[in-house]
């Protein structure tokens, strides 16, 4: 099966001249479709700035990218937002939903964007609500939803469209230890129900318990985490491939 | 969707675009609506004559400047092929005395006794044929206040002279603020100063089928130093004279262009202020995969829906004000033509107003999503 995305020698710098922040150093990364990696690093360490390129938001300085086989790094700006449209879903820390709208249309609005009629839209939006445990939240105004129930109804928004690959930006960041449960159950078990690919940027610890992969980027590069391969060599493959088993990782949300 | 539900979502934005646009809508329609009505006003004499043919004294340039000539040049008209009837007419300025002695300029409007032409038309009281009567005046009533005039019968003072108002008209209104004062040819004369055998104009009723180009032509050349001139383009050079020769319709147009130019400010500013307030929305949509195309149609959506419904609040504004007008001597005229015209301007202002934001939503990087 080809990986959902390829990322091969990226770099990115910021701006340029003297001035330019160099954010990627020859970044190669691949993810498998139905795998879930989880990406840690310090604040600035360039982990939006791969997530973005990751998402076809952000072109990248140098190296090509490629989404579900497809060389993206050649195509010209207007053949990208179908790009995105097509494969990626965003689930962002601060859930970026549309206030006026209620919970059933936030999820429509990405069925809209694919010219899905009104009616049927809404029905599927609420199916995929409902998906999420927000079957009876249909009608309610994001202002009405706590934070975890913003972040389902974000996560129904960036499902509902099929997506190759979802990439998620911090986030539990946002949310109680309760809420963030929740929400990383949900991705996981979705993403592994529906055989997505899914990449997660957090420095939350107690989500890397989720984790098929770990890799740490730190000034711009990645190192895959040595624990895993520790952890493989010392206990063997365990039902979960990749599992971390180092003391300090191993903290999960309380149940 | 995302429009609408914005829109009302921000309700108090969305009342002050739509005071923005019902303010500016309003002003340019009673704009508009005065000039029509001004336009109307300098030339009623002209369009309600039912004459065909104007005789006009060589080089007038309007209606109140009337040249005399020899009253004989009717009977050479009536003389001519195709003329069906010729009568003499005079529209010149004349001074009232009010009843308080105060002073007021008149047009006086001298017209033939018992003439199918250039009669007083509307007449709410009394009869075109009591301008028979000597010394009979008709005036309208919507002057009655100006003149001094309370009632039918009333001795009243021209040049001078007693008359005495036989009858009203409704509706009659002059640009100048001189008001029409119909009255016989032989009164006409005496208060405006004319010799007893001159006349200003001309009226003609051609003949059944004639060519009206074929006996202007004909008459022109018949009669000596006249212009002979068509009702609609006689009426036209007098639109013309008074609406752009002398200014007077340039100031009213521009008011109107101002008023257009102020809503496209509001609208401008409370689409932009808006976009920026939802710029996070706007680019989580592209991040998600829409297009500018998409963005564009939801700004121009909330313009549109913003002027559609200012439309209709000013339309009902700018009608009650059009009507109310009727009773006082401005007429503010809203003809479904000017209504049709102003909601193609309005949709135009409101999506003209868009492009600043459209253009910041184009320049919008969506990687400002992830911006916590
Ligand atoms: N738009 C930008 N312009 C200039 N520098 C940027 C921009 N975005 C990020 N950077 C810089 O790139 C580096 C990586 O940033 P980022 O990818 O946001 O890191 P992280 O998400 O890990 O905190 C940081 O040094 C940051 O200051
Ligand atoms: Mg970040």
């Amino acid at each position: 099966m080809a990986a959902a995305i390829t990322v091969r020698q990226v770099t990115k710098s910021y701006g340029g001249g003297t001035a330019a922040v160099q954010a990627l150093g020859q970044v190669s990364l691949e993810v498998a479709a139905g795998e879930i990696l989880v990406m840690m690093g310090p604040s600035g360490s360039g982990k939006t700035t791969l997530l973005s390129i990751m998402g076809v938001i952000l072109r990248p300085s140098s190296g090509t990218v490629l989404v579900a086989g497809h060389d993206v790094t050649a195509l010209p700006e207007r053949e990208l937002p179908g790009v995105r449209l097509r494969h990626i879903g965003f689930v962002f820390q601060g859930f970026n939903l549309f206030p006026a709208l209620t919970a059933a249309e936030n999820v429509a609005i990405a069925l809209d964007l694919r010219g899905e009629r009104r009616p049927a839209a809404l029905t599927r939006a609420k199916d995929a609500l409902a998906s999420v445990g927000l079957g009876d939240k249909a009608d309610a105004l994001p202002a009405n939803l706590s934070g975890g129930q913003k972040q389902r109804v974000a996560i129904a928004r960036a499902l509902v469209g099929d997506p190759t690959i979802i990439l998620a930006d911090e986030p539990t960041a946002a949310l109680d230890s309760h809420s963030g449960k929740l929400v990383m159950d949900l991705i996981t078990r979705l993403a592994r129900e529906q055989q997505r690919a899914v990449v997660i940027v957090t420095h939350d610890n107690r989500t890397l318990g989720y984790a098929d992969r770990i890799v740490h980027i730190e000034d711009g590069r990645l190192r895959e985490d040595d624990a895993r391969a520790r952890g493989r060599a010392e206990a063997g493959p365990g039902p979960i491939s990749g599992r971390p088993t180092r003391e300090w990782d191993l903290v999960p949300f309380p149940a | 969707m995302l429009a609408l539900r914005n829109l009302l979502h921000d309700r108090v934005r969305f009342i002050v675009t739509l005071v923005g646009i019902v303010f500016s809508v309003v002003l340019s329609a009673v704009q508009l609506g005065l000039f029509l009505g001004f336009t109307r006003a300098t030339a009623d004499v002209i369009e309600q004559s039912e004459a065909d043919l104007w005789v006009v004294s060589r080089g007038v340039t309007h209606l109140e400047s009337g040249v005399p000539f020899s009253e004989s040049l009717r009977h050479l008209a009536l003389g001519v092929e195709g003329v069906a009837d010729a009568q003499a007419h005079i529209v010149s300025f004349g001074t009232w005395t009010r009843p308080d002695g105060a002073r007021e300029g008149v047009m006086v409007v001298g017209v033939e006794r018992d003439g199918a032409m250039g009669q007083p038309w509307n007449l709410v009281a009394g009869t075109a044929r009591d301008l028979g009567r000597p010394d009979a005046v008709i005036i309208d009533e919507l002057y009655k206040d100006k003149l001094g005039v309370t009632h039918l019968g009333q001795p009243v003072e021209l040049r001078d002279r007693r008359a005495r108002v036989v009858g009203f008209t409704r509706g009659i209104r002059t640009f100048t603020t001189a008001p029409a004062v119909f009255t016989s040819l032989a009164n006409a004369r005496t208060f405006t100063g004319l010799r007893t055998d001159q006349a200003l104009y001309l009226l003609i009723t051609a003949k059944p089928g004639a060519d009206l180009a074929r006996l202007s032509e004909a008459l022109t050349h018949r009669l000596p130093d006249v212009e002979v001139r068509t009702t609609a383009d006689w009426s036209a050079t007098q639109r013309n004279y008074w609406m752009f020769g002398t200014g007077a319709g340039i100031s009213v147009l521009i008011a109107a262009a101002l008023g257009l130019l102020v809503g496209v400010v509001v609208v401008a500013q409370t689409i932009y202020a808006a976009t920026v307030d939802h710029i996070r929305e706007y680019g989580t949509l592209k991040a998600m995969g829409a297009t500018n195309g998409y963005i564009y149609r939801v700004i121009i959506r909330q313009s549109a829906i913003s002027g559609v419904i200012g439309y209709g609040f000013a339309m009902v504004i700018a009608a009650f004000v059009s009507r109310a007008s009727q009773a006082g001597t401005t007429a503010i005229l809203l003809p479904w033509t000017l209504a049709a015209s102003l909601f193609v301007l309005t949709i135009a202002m409101c999506i003209s107003a868009s492009v600043v934001s459209i253009n910041k939503v184009t320049r919008l990087d969506p990687a400002m999503v992830f911006k916590g």
